[in-house]
């Protein structure tokens, strides 16, 4: 009996050891994404390529010698999942937090990531979310307050378009979209003639597509989600539609051409991020990815890769984990890629976490993204 | 509706239905590596046994002895089952689905008109025809008339009333697979898919009469219709209320539904 106590506790001592050294030998930087719901295209996309980021780190040796630990949780795409979810990683001391890409989700889920002073890499692209005073929130890709001036200059100047008809989907991500692009539109004197709300997750755009033909516009500017985006260019080939199809990076992703087929030949627009970027660093992460996972990586992909180089490099420039110093860094940081060739394309913080880098406009050709012109860093 | 009729089966995993018989073509096709139409022909097979036999033998008859409610329980619990599984097994996200049809359209009078909208609508008409000249017109149709009406005299007047109520399962199951096959391509095959379209069936089953197949489709064509005018002309947002509002109306005006007959039951 007492030599099973002892075995016991012996046995307990060296687990407790053995979980001390582990916990010593990895960095905790868990994922929070949507991998269900509507945001399933975006998530797991992000998902995948900060997977892919982590296990080259790792197969490098990890950052300052230790290996990441990513453990994922679904937000399911529901903003109040999300906070629990983030809840949770956070009861793990996490080092950094990846996710999740849906605005509402990081609106109602940052502040405790920034109460426990833990910097978040977030997909989400509404506006507002750089400016609430949050030092711990960064970007992977361009905000609203960015993208969408180029996508104006892009309906005023690439498709000269006098009149638009303007779909969006109603939730925090369209809707600071919508703001910010009708502002742009009314600075350029053209006139929104449709402005149509949409649910995330509609299946059904039957109506929606009667409007927007309706209107007459010059153009129609689609803002809503992959998968949505995907039904509307089914339903508006079922309807004939024949003005000019632009958006702003979902409608032109990977994953709608892949669900639209043919229907997505034609469409235009900005992006922020490309998988077929003329840049031979987003051709060799483009072809890791589709091998590993088996299918083209659209912008969310690139956001998880880009986001754990980008915490790789600026840990390291500092020389060790500590998550406040790590968050001043990257206020104010540029990473290149002969700096860090994982970040893939120069890439700029600013104050508040948003980024800057270059941009592409592209056109849907054949079943690919055919970059047309390579939009300059905005603080160049 | 059919289901109610012969075996008082009330299904709210029928959405589900509808979802499920899209992956198993899309499984025969990725997994089995078949061409589309084999895959289609494997997937209307899988939903016959999976969503018409094991439905009936592995929920419907050890349930339905214990009373409707504990059955519609099972079949809220199926839904949701249905729905997890294809997350977990198959993908989380929106698949493209092949159309069996030209995406081609036809100017007609200045209007474009949708090869694929034709092709439904075609394939739509000629299902309701045919299972109405089966359910009236052939001896098994008649037989499984008279076990709706009832099973007691049906068997009395010697009719497999059993095999009677599994050919309704294995009606409904192809019935579901053909709706998936056709809904699919436009609005992609995903696991939540079901949702809608459950509550949009369920709405106009009510709303038409839940015992007449007339009434059914008098109740698809009228939610559809008014759902798309509202979507169209008045309020995008509040259009998903509409149908609700008319199941509502018809509920506290017309509850046998719009052609649907009065029947009392002892309770």
């Amino acid at each position: 009996m007492k030599a099973n106590w002892i075995a016991s506790t012996a046995a307990g001592m060296l687990a407790l050891c053995a979980a001390q050294v582990q916990a010593q030998q990895t960095v905790n930087m868990p994922i929070v994404i949507e991998l269900s719901g509507a945001g399933a295209v975006s998530g797991t996309n992000f998902r995948d390529g900060a997977v892919l980021a982590i296990d080259e780190v790792n197969a490098k040796g990890g950052i300052l010698g230790r290996r990441i630990s990513a453990p994922q949780s679904d937000t399911q795409s529901n903003p109040g999942i999300s906070r629990a979810q983030v809840q949770k990683a956070i009861d793990g001391d996490p080092y950094v937090i990846l996710g999740p890409v849906f605005s509402g989700s990081v609106k109602v889920n940052m502040v405790l990531a920034q109460q426990a002073e833990i910097p978040q890499m977030t997909g989400a692209e509404a506006a507002d979310i750089t400016q609430m005073g949050n030092d711990y929130i960064f970007r992977t890709s361009f905000g609203q307050q960015a993208s969408m001036p180029k996508m104006a200059a892009f309906v005023a100047q690439g498709m000269k378009a006098k009149t638009v008809a303007f779909l969006w989907v109603n939730n925090d991500y369209g809707k600071g979209g919508r703001d910010v692009f009708l502002k742009e539109m009314a600075a350029r004197n053209i006139k929104v003639v449709a402005d149509i709300s949409s649910e995330s997750g509609q299946v059904d755009f039957a109506a929606d597509v009667v409007k927007l033909k309706a209107s007459n516009a010059d153009t129609i500017f689609i803002y809503t989600n992959e998968e949505e985006c995907a039904r509307l260019l089914r339903e508006a080939r079922k309807q004939g539609v024949k003005q000019p199809l632009i958006g702003e990076t979902n409608i032109i992703s990977q994953k709608v051409i892949e669900l639209a087929g043919d229907t997505a030949n034609g469409v235009k627009g900005h992006v922020g991020l490309t998988a077929d970027a003329p840049i031979e660093a987003v051709g060799e992460f483009r072809d890791k990815f589709q091998k590993r996972f088996k299918y083209l990586p659209d912008h969310n992909g690139i956001k998880g890769y880009t986001a754990v180089y980008a915490v790789k490099y600026a840990t390291e420039k500092i020389g060790k984990f500590d998550r406040k110093l790590l968050a001043k860094t990257l206020h104010g940081l540029t990473i290149t890629p002969k700096q860090e060739p994982g970040i893939l394309i120069e890439t700029t913080w600013d104050a508040k976490g948003d980024i800057d880098r270059i941009s592409f406009l592209v056109e849907v050709v054949d079943g690919r993204q055919k970059v047309v012109q390579i939009l300059p860093k905005l603080g160049k | 509706m059919l289901l109610w009729q012969t075996s008082q089966t009330i299904n709210f995993a029928q959405g589900e239905f509808v979802m499920l018989p899209a992956f198993f073509v899309l499984a025969a096709m990725k997994l089995g590596g078949l061409s589309f139409p084999l895959a289609l022909l494997v997937g209307l097979l899988a939903a016959l046994l999976v969503l018409g036999l094991l439905f009936k033998r592995l929920v419907v008859d050890p349930m339905l002895r214990h009373g409707v409610l504990p059955l519609v329980i099972s079949t809220l619990a199926l839904a949701i089952f249905l729905k997890e599984g294809v997350k977990e097994f198959y993908a989380a996200e929106a698949q493209a689905f092949p159309a069996a049809w030209a995406t081609t359209n036809l100017a007609i009078g200045g209007a474009a008109i949708s090869v694929q909208s034709l092709f439904i609508i075609a394939v739509a008409v000629a299902a309701v025809a045919l299972l109405q000249y089966f359910l009236g017109a052939t001896r098994t149709g008649r037989q499984m008339q008279a076990t709706a009406q009832n099973p007691l005299l049906a068997r009395v007047l010697g009719i497999p009333v059993e095999r009677m109520i599994l050919y309704t399962f294995l009606i409904n199951a192809a019935l579901v697979a053909l709706a998936s096959f056709l809904i699919s391509p436009i609005y992609l095959a995903k696991f939540t898919n079901g949702e809608t379209l459950g509550l949009v069936a369920f709405v106009a089953a009510i709303v038409g009469g839940f015992n007449q197949v007339r009434g059914a489709i008098l109740g698809g064509l009228l939610v559809g219709v008014i759902d798309n005018l509202v979507a169209a002309y008045w309020s995008s947002q509040y259009r998903a209320a509409i149908p609700l509002f008319l199941l509502i109306a018809v509920i506290l005006w017309r509850p046998q539904g719009l052609l649907g007959r009065a029947e009392e039951r002892t309770v």
